[in-house]
């Protein structure tokens, strides 16, 4: 186990103190976890049982996976997983090619244009352009119902733009230096020196990006006809409008078991973000500092 | 990407007569300009995003001038001059909705704010650190949980055969409307983000709370200062700065509640609860197609959003605090 270590001055808490300070922390940890629970255990129960219970189950007695095989048998739950999948990949790669390339220029002192390309870039922060507008501009260029214009509307995010530029400004000057005098450029400084050394800024930006472009679901709605709708759209219209799923997935599961189908859903949706989580826990609260000391 | 930035020197006429014969020595001046044009390259693909979808945006905001026809597109649709600001203003659901969100944010502001900040003083009160960060492992999650799998939680769980109804029910006791009660529903809101929020909210504080100086404790504890004067004396001041400083900015954000969190809900509580001034113009432009009018209500809540952001940096600078921005 690990340290327990009071400082030699502080006094030994009361038991009242103790007690009342671990329900707190029961509670917190309750509030968040149970809920996941539920829709674990309900997904997994049998159709008989969550009638049983009313709609849903905190431990299935007999756990079954036919929810998971039904919707994952090719219907609309299935290609929405790989719509996600692609987008989050795609988008994630292209977001990070971007912002790094950007974020570099804007850290190097003299660049032509910097200041003003730095100043364009932070206004935005203060005065986003708004639904409407934005609409239009991909209306305008053409991307309706197209898988990009769930990427390119949100290319850049001007807060991971930051926390990259800071983080590649703590780079020491020295380093660019050497490189320099070595006869490096500016793009091969950029590569074998300041990407090696922003493994942890990169890894937190791109999860961060990527946790954004999976959990997304209104550019969908916006620009996206139903039948290209990532998994959260689907989610949404299925799960949280209550739309049926019977036109959706082989159409005899769907009326066998329509709750254990949902909640296997909303499983599948929350499992990607619990799998990258604790990689993201490692970094984040690093880059989420330096980005807010330095911005 | 690579090809693309090589080839692209190589193309421009000027970057020809710059480039240094082989054999020839560096020379400094070349040098320099050679890696200014790199780094400009580099920043073209982000400032090009920038300029197409956030300034090209920002000029489509002339539609709110405009009664736009689809079938004469943006620049074809007639001129209204200010029609469009002036309906709105006469517009009773416009007006409910500026009123709905403010008071959402109010009660934010009361219900939400002080919770992360209660939490990071529980949280840094534990000397156990495995528990701890166990708990800050928890509290964080939520955070990453996308809005459409949050309000599928809260149905399943407050919802009328959900988890506390049949508890309730079968102790005996009345069940609880909440979901789809236009009543509840902001109540129900501010519950979502402090489910959604509150640990994540932890880290700012937690990190100042982290930089006070524990000599400062030692010296309280040894002049005779109980755990609540050194609370008072000691951490109140040292995270005081941050308070003031997430409230202000709080405070410039005003007119911006959740808006994923309410269009989520909007159908199921119906506007009086639930329209807010985003969902106001997402449902008069997207789905009525009044895109002048709608682009009018949207430019408004942006011209006096970035107003409020702007004097809340002025006054955190004047309390001698850093803001969002310099």
């Amino acid at each position: 186990m690990s340290a327990q270590v009071r400082p030699g001055w502080m006094e030994k808490p009361k038991p009242v103190t103790q007690a009342a300070k671990a329900v707190a922390l029961v509670a917190v940890v309750l509030l968040v976890c149970v809920p996941f629970l539920v829709i674990l255990s309900t997904s997994l129960a049998s159709q008989r049982e969550v009638v049983a219970g009313g709609g849903w189950v905190l431990w299935p007695q007999d756990p079954t996976f036919k929810a998971y095989e039904d919707i994952l048998a090719g219907g609309v739950v299935t290609h929405a997983l790989g719509v996600s999948a692609g987008v989050t990949v795609i988008g994630t790669l292209l977001s990070l090619a971007c912002t790094v390339t950007l974020a570099y220029a804007l850290s190097r002192p003299g660049v032509f244009g910097g200041k003003p390309v730095l100043l364009l870039v932070l206004f935005t922060f203060l005065f986003p352009p708004g639904m409407i507008p934005s609409f239009l501009v991909v209306k305008e260029l053409g991307l309706l119902d197209s898988y990009a214009s769930l990427v390119l509307p949100v290319l850049v995010n001007v807060f991971n733009l930051v926390v990259l530029r800071g983080f590649f400004q703590g780079i020491p000057e020295e380093l660019y230096e050497a490189a320099r005098l070595d006869g490096a450029g500016d793009w091969r400084v950029l590569w074998s020196i300041v990407l090696p050394l922003s493994k942890a800024a990169l890894a937190v930006v791109g999860l961060f990006y990527a946790v954004a472009y999976w959990n997304s679901w209104f550019y969908a709605s916006l620009y996206l006809e139903s039948d290209h709708w990532p998994l959260q759209q689907v989610l949404r219209t299925y799960v949280v409008a209550g739309s049926g799923l019977t036109d959706t997935t082989t159409g005899e599961a769907a009326v066998n078991a329509p709750q254990t189908i949902q909640m296997a859903v909303l499983v599948i949706a929350t499992v990607p973000i619990l799998l990258v989580y604790p990689f993201l826990q490692k970094y984040f609260t690093k880059g989420v500092l330096t980005g807010a000391i330095k911005s | 990407m690579a090809a693309l930035l090589r080839e692209r020197p190589g193309k421009s006429t000027v970057s020809r007569s710059s480039r240094r014969p082989l054999g020839a020595p560096v020379k400094r001046k070349g040098f320099h300009r050679r890696r200014s044009r790199t780094l400009f390259l580099l920043m073209v693909p982000g400032l090009v995003y920038f300029l197409v979808f956030h300034y090209g945006a920002l000029l489509g905001n002339l539609i709110a001038l405009k009664d736009y026809v689809p079938f004469d597109g943006i620049w074809g649709s007639p001129w209204v001059g200010t029609g469009n600001f002036q309906r709105m203003f006469e517009d009773g659901a416009f007006w409910d909705a500026v009123l709905n969100t403010l008071w959402i944010a109010v009660l934010q502001l009361v219900f939400y704010f002080p919770v992360p900040l209660a939490l990071a003083l529980l949280l840094h009160s534990l000397t156990w650190s495995t528990v701890r960060r166990f708990v800050q492992s928890v509290a964080y999650l939520p955070h990453f949980i996308s809005w459409v799998i949050v309000v599928a939680l809260f149905q399943q769980v407050l919802g009328d055969t959900g988890m506390v109804n049949s508890y309730l029910g079968d102790a005996g006791l009345s069940t609880v409307d909440i979901i789809g009660n236009p009543d509840a529903f902001k109540p129900l809101v501010v519950a979502q983000v402090i489910w959604k929020d509150a640990g994540w909210g932890t880290i700012i504080f937690l990190a100042a709370l982290a930089q006070v100086d524990e000599q400062q404790y030692e010296a309280a504890a040894i002049d005779g200062a109980g755990p609540w004067r050194r609370f008072w004396h000691v951490t109140l001041p040292a995270i005081r700065p941050v308070v003031v400083l997430l409230l202000i900015m709080r405070l410039g954000e005003i007119l911006s509640v959740g808006f994923e969190q309410m269009l989520l809900q909007r159908d199921a509580v119906g506007p009086e609860a639930a329209e807010i001034i985003d969902t106001f113009v997402y449902y008069q432009g997207i789905v009525g197609g009044d895109y002048g009018f709608a682009a009018a209500a949207g430019l408004f809540k942006g011209v006096i959003g970035a107003l409020l952001v702007y004097a809340a940096n002025k006054v955190a600078h004047r309390l001698g605090e850093q803001g969002v921005y310099k």
